[in-house]
């Protein structure tokens, strides 16, 4: 029997009624951030202290998926009220777990658990809704994550899941086509190519079957927002990809989650099997004839795959070496057949624009970039962790509002958008409006939202080299420009820091990366440069100084840096201790010495030491 | 039919066609070394860039896998943009393959004599093209060689660097190779390629060692030509 | 071998003999050997109808499979752009100290494989190191040790 509307009503019903026993609900942020922290520990601990003050029956406990603010795990919440606890049994579980329990049974708060704010701490925030960090995001493709349960669809159900399906599959397929082109929506995985059009023209392809791919090969460094949907509102992605199955005319849906994202691929799994239960994924679903399934493919640990020629390749089951894309994947993709691909984010909200009206989403962001965007903002930040954000904020309102600012108090120097193909946008552009555009200006990209704030202790040129190291290993190897061509510029600029940069480097540098950008055969190896050129369109300065006066001003370099102890050290022995190679002399209570021919400049006793006596010069 | 222009030359090429193609059609000098009539191309090398301008931009495209269409307004082989991709290809393929005649002979038409990056001198010969890989699996069907690795450190090779059962000892692959990397030797009846060691079969007729058995008995099975026919060289058959 | 061989028919069967899922069988073996032994690939390709060096193209291609015997644990240091950021290369230098051993390479006892990863998405807990399916958030170079202690204490 074919599912059907009042199906999902009863299933609502009776899953709300359930909830009215409770009266108390605890949700628990069981992303994999706050997993690492523990919070799986301090869940079980809660679990059986419920069980022994005999409140499990009256308390309903919500393993969530991730509420974003990963820094301050394990979090844990409460329904009612709101009250945000954050660090959860970091330093004391057992009076941690107890004060939570006080908390269910008088409403009793627990300040040690409240948040504090950054720059005053001797202010605490209750609410989840005062934290600057929240209340600064609007959230519509996240709003369901961390409130309900990833691994249960009765509870997406509950809250208005899969209605967005069958109003769509009551919709003509050129209509819902039309709804996504008009919301405005843009590809959230990197290039922001107009979605709508993207399905029209694969509509308009000849040839069957068609496939539809869901881009879960989130490999960007610092970017965790495709696996913090896939892990915390699977369902989402799933819905999205059967209305655009729907629309396009597809029968066949994949789903490419990157292999270093064993949860994600868990909870999808689970989502695709319970959707099949319930005929939301098979023959005829809704009653309307249309036939829609998804299958899972666990990536191999290849950036590039990420790319969506190589994606389909690695789907097809051979090396993932990326093709030219003179012909669209939507006319000829997987197996030559025309194949829509979009990212996670991008699915995630289909059903919302159906739900809500392409009008609703269109009046989001700014007027060529709509919507929210997901970010993860990390780095050099007080807040670090997932954000959702109107597109057209403020780099300044992202990272000193939302972000609490730079650590330690420290000068912001740049941030880096877009993964290895963005770029480092610096200080004078903060009060850059966030979209597509804007950031493609800069020279930098959206990618797909990773945010990575730096501080004056960061190198740019040390920077540049990382990106690079990192494209010299995920490249493939197929195109001779991205293959030989990054390597040489890694070479180049692992000169410069090693203090044996040349005259004429930097020129060489440009040029080489002009023409890495234009005879690379896909997008990674044409954007591979964008790393170096942006640096040194905005930071030339600091590739001179490396080069000119062997110096490195954010103390990173190695070659380049001395370590030295002052007078302030009172001789703790704290660092000789913790010296890996022993380096470090002196007699207790006085000042120390390092020997400079034996010191491999690892810095630990720079941060061991409390007294600010190690100094980097 | 489309009808456009290459450097200033109206041309007329079908729609889909290859511009590598036309162009060559038209005898427009355009560099390739992946590229081959019976292997198609495969966008590995990029010396065959050209700069196409449509309606709506001007960009640069491989002109071995960019077909054309009716969007196509101009062609230009010999831009700066082409030029430096070219030039830059070259030094860096001449690093890598220093030994390399053909490639020191295509640099230096681009200016290029010298390098200005630190030679290799683990690749050989070798540019990946795969052009032998393709010629393998393609041609000969046996797929005996394959490119092995990612990124920089990318080789061709047998699998786990050892003989092959499945290579037959045919030599298309070095006869395809436009560098000449690939290592083959006929001494005293054996032929070593590969890392392995084939037995040359004897012409009864002129006495001439002329190919490996293994790849005789290996056309023998595909075609059902009897062994005694294979045996005697194209010279005397 | 010969139970082997029942057991690689198995992965093959529970991939449906499709070729195209050449990489989730890979994957599988990989698990169960804690690398993927040459006879395993050798097996599957020739079952498969595939060219034997197809398989070793995949296997040299995809990172998360290993030719070579890897450790009991394995040590995954995350080199993400926050955590190189917040002092990764210092932990990776920590552990290559301790362990004696360079990035990808295995401990003589076969205890430890140190690999790095470019990012596991967990930035916010920068310095990131999973070792095997446990993470360990905001390590620094002096808590390298504790790390390695807890599993060497598990012998």
């Amino acid at each position: 029997m074919s599912v059907s509307i009042q199906r999902l009503e009863e299933i609502k019903k009776d899953f709300l009624s359930k909830q009215k026993v409770f009266q108390k609900t605890i949700r628990v942020c069981c992303g994999t951030g706050c997993i690492s922290s523990g919070a799986l520990k301090v869940l079980e601990k809660l679990r059986t202290a419920l069980k022994t003050e005999g409140l499990d029956e009256k308390v309903k406990v919500i393993e969530t998926g991730c509420h974003g603010f990963c820094e301050r795990g394990p979090i844990f919440v409460f329904g009612e009220n709101d009250i945000f606890y954050q660090m959860v049994g970091k330093r004391n579980i057992d009076a941690d777990v107890s004060a939570l329990i006080e908390t269910v049974k008088s409403d009793k708060i627990a300040q040690n658990l409240l948040y504090p704010d950054p720059n005053d701490k001797t202010k605490k925030f209750v609410a989840t809704r005062e934290i600057p960090f929240y209340s600064g995001q609007q959230k519509i493709v996240l709003h369901l994550n961390g409130y309900i349960d990833p691994e249960s669809i009765e509870d997406y159900i509950a809250r208005g899941g899969y209605v967005a399906l069958h109003k769509a599959l009551q919709m003509k397929p050129e209509e819902v086509i039309d709804w996504i082109d008009r919301s405005g929506l843009r590809g959230r995985g990197g290039g922001g190519f107009r979605t709508g059009r993207k399905w029209r023209s694969c509509r308009e392809a000849h040839g069957s079957p068609k496939y539809i791919v869901a881009n879960g090969d989130e490999g960007d460094p610092g970017a965790f927002m495709d696996r913090s949907i896939m892990e915390g509102n699977p369902h989402a992605i799933l819905e999205g990809m059967i209305i655009g199955g729907y629309a396009i005319g597809s029968n066949d849906g994949y789903i490419y989650v990157r292999d270093e994202y064993p949860l994600a691929v868990k909870r999808l799994t689970k989502a695709i099997e319970d959707a099949r239960r319930l005929g939301l994924l098979g023959d005829n679903i809704f009653g309307t004839g249309f036939r829609f399934d998804i299958r899972i493919f666990r990536g191999g640990g290849a950036f590039v795959c990420g790319e969506s020629t190589a994606l389909m390749q690695s789907l097809e089951g051979k090396i993932g070496e990326p093709k030219a894309k003179y012909i669209h994947t939507v006319e000829r993709g997987l197996w030559d057949k025309p194949t829509n691909l979009n990212n996670v984010e991008t699915w995630a909200c289909v059903p919302l624009i159906i739900n809500n009206g392409w009008e609703w989403f269109a009046n989001i962001g700014t007027k060529n970039s709509t919507g929210t965007k997901v970010f993860s903002l990390v780095g050099k930040v007080n807040n670090t962790g997932l954000i959702e954000v109107p597109m057209g904020l403020t780099l300044r309102e992202i990272i000193f509002n939302l972000g609490g600012g730079i650590q330690k108090g420290r000068k912001f120097k740049a941030v880096q958008t877009g993964g290895p193909s963005g770029g480092c946008i610096p200080a004078e552009y903060l009060d850059t409006p966030v979209d597509f555009d804007t950031l493609t200006e800069l020279g930098s990209m959206m990618g797909s939202g990773g945010m990575i704030v730096m501080d004056e202790r960061n190198c740019m040129v040390d920077v540049a080299r990382y990106f690079l190291n990192f494209l010299v290993e995920e490249s493939c190897g197929k195109c001779v420009p991205c293959r030989e061509g990054v390597k040489r510029m890694y070479e180049i600029v692992d000169r410069i820091c090693n203090g044996e940069g040349r005259e004429g480097d930097i020129e060489h540098l440009e040029e080489l990366g002009k023409a890495v950008k234009l005879g690379s055969l896909c997008g990674l190896g044409q954007s591979a440069p964008n790393p170096v050129l942006s640096t040194i369109r905005y930071f030339r300065e600091e590739y001179e100084e490396h080069i000119k006066h062997k110096k490195c001003r954010a103390g990173v370099c190695k070659p380049l840096i001395t370590i030295k102890i002052n007078e302030k050290c009172n001789g703790c022995m704290v660092c000789a201790r913790n010296c890996p190679v022993s380096c470090i002399s002196g007699e207790k209570q006085k000042p120390h010495v390092i020997d400079q021919s034996k010191c491999i400049k690892c810095q630990i006793c720079y941060d061991v030491c409390r007294f600010d006596a190690v100094t980097i010069e | 039919m489309v009808k456009f222009k290459i450097d200033n030359k109206v041309v007329e090429a079908k729609e889909g066609e290859y511009l590598l193609d036309v162009a060559r059609r038209y005898g427009f000098s355009i560099p390739t070394l992946c590229h081959h009539e019976a292997l198609g191309s495969d966008g590995r090398c990029r010396v065959c860039v050209v700069e196409v301008k449509t309606r709506w931009r001007k960009r640069i495209v491989t002109s071995c896998l960019f077909p054309v269409s009716k969007d196509i307004e101009e062609v230009y082989t010999a831009s700066e943009d082409v030029k430096l991709v070219r030039r830059t290809v070259l030094e860096l393929l001449l690093a890598r393959c220093p030994e390399s005649d053909v490639i020191r002979y295509m640099a230096a038409k681009y200016g290029i004599t010298e390098p200005r990056y630190k030679k290799d001198t683990d690749k050989g010969k070798c540019i990946l093209c795969n052009m032998c890989v393709r010629t393998c699996e393609n041609i000969v069907g046996v797929s005996a060689i394959g490119i092995i690795g990612k990124g920089p450190e990318k080789k061709i090779s047998p699998p786990f660097r050892e003989a092959s059962d499945a290579c037959i000892g045919c030599g298309a692959c070095v006869a395809v190779c436009p560098t000449g990397h690939i290592f083959m030797e006929d001494k005293d009846g054996i032929r070593l390629i590969w890392r392995k060691r084939f037995e040359l079969a004897v012409c009864p007729k002129c006495g001439r060692y002329h190919a490996p058995v293994e790849q005789l008995e290996f056309i023998s099975k595909k075609t059902n030509v009897p062994m005694e026919e294979l045996l005697v060289c194209t010279n005397c058959r | 071998m010969e139970t082997d061989r029942a057991k690689l028919d198995n992965t093959i069967a529970k991939y449906g003999n499709d070729r195209s899922l050449l990489l989730s069988m890979f994957q599988d073996i990989q698990r169960e050997y804690r690398y993927l032994p040459k006879e395993a690939i050798k097996y599957v390709c020739e079952k498969l109808n595939i060219p034997v060096v197809k398989g070793y193209e995949m296997a040299t291609f995809y990172k998360s499979l290993s030719l070579v015997p890897r450790g009991k644990h394995t040590i995954h240091v995350c080199m993400g752009t926050a955590c190189h950021l917040k002092g990764a290369p210092g932990v990776l230098e920590a552990f290559e100290r301790d362990l004696k051993v360079k990035r990808g390479g295995t401990t003589e006892d076969m205890l430890f494989t140190l690999e790095s990863v470019n990012c596991l998405g967990a930035c916010a807990l920068a310095p990131l190191v999973r070792v095997d399916e446990k993470d360990f958030g905001k390590v620094n170079q002096t808590s390298v040790k504790n790390i390695i202690d807890e599993y060497k204490r598990g012998e």
